[in-house]
């Protein structure tokens, strides 16, 4: 019998923090099956290192930190960064992506994955999965000023390359965007 | 001012886009190797000190 005032062994969370560990390591990856690995690696180190978990914290947050830091570790020992394989990306930077003022998903996500890594994960963390920048600077080492630097650059950096400027209507444009919007999908507002 | 705005409106634009890129990884089924896994790892957990919950 369980008893439900106690709490929960993190052990039993980590199947809810799975489809967004998928999604950040997917950002770092830019390549589902590597995704999907370091996923599996992560979750090995972290049941290894759960007796360092500090009861109380934000578990996803913990399991970003391990995620990231192989997946840095991984990068290392490879001394190169995830290949290319489908030429996807080298195509992406021969062409400004046509656009009419809007963000077409497609054409974003190439962008994206131009972006140099730590960029890329720090608008995934804060922009997208609902960490804080407190979070977010702890998962990556680093201090919050530096996590809201990679943000601004990460942000000037696509506006750069999706070629958006102040000439052109930008509109929160289809309903799927809005819809994402007005959802909040949980993400806290960052105000620090 | 309206640079602010402008600001404001593009950095919406782009945490949307974002927020759909993230989004939709999120909406698919979690493969079936990860949840064996974390059997496998509760069950070797087990093993080792069958007196722990």
């Amino acid at each position: 019998m369980t008893n439900d005032t106690e709490a929960r062994d993190p052990r039993e969370e980590v199947v809810e923090h799975l489809p967004a560990m998928r999604a950040f390591a997917a950002s770092l990856t830019r390549n589902p099956a590597a995704a999907d690995d370091l996923v599996q690696d992560t979750i090995v180190k972290a049941w290894k290192n759960f007796d360092k978990f500090r009861e109380g914290s934000n578990l996803r947050a913990w399991l970003f930190t391990i995620l990231r830091n192989t997946f840095y570790s991984d990068l290392r020992k490879k001394k190169r960064e995830v290949e290319d394989v489908d030429g996807v990306m080298a195509a992406s930077l021969s062409e400004k992506p046509a656009h009419d003022g809007r963000l077409a998903l497609a054409d974003f996500e190439k962008v994206f994955a131009e972006l140099p890594v730590e960029q890329r994960e720090a608008l995934i963390l804060v922009g997208a999965s609902g960490l804080s920048y407190e979070e977010a600077a702890e998962t990556c080492g680093v201090a919050i000023g530096t996590i809201k630097s990679r943000i601004n650059r990460g942000r000037a950096r696509l506006t750069d390359l999706l070629d958006i400027n102040d000439d052109d209507s930008i509109e929160l444009t289809d309903q799927a965007t809005m819809a994402v919007v007005s959802s909040g999908l949980s993400v806290r507002k960052n105000t620090g | 001012m309206t640079d602010d705005k402008d600001q404001d409106r593009l950095e919406q634009q782009i945490d949307a886009n974002l927020k759909k890129v993230f989004q939709r990884t999120l909406d698919e089924d979690v493969p079936g190797r990860f949840i064996d896994l974390l059997e496998k790892l509760k069950e070797a957990d087990k093993q080792r000190s069958p007196n722990d919950k």
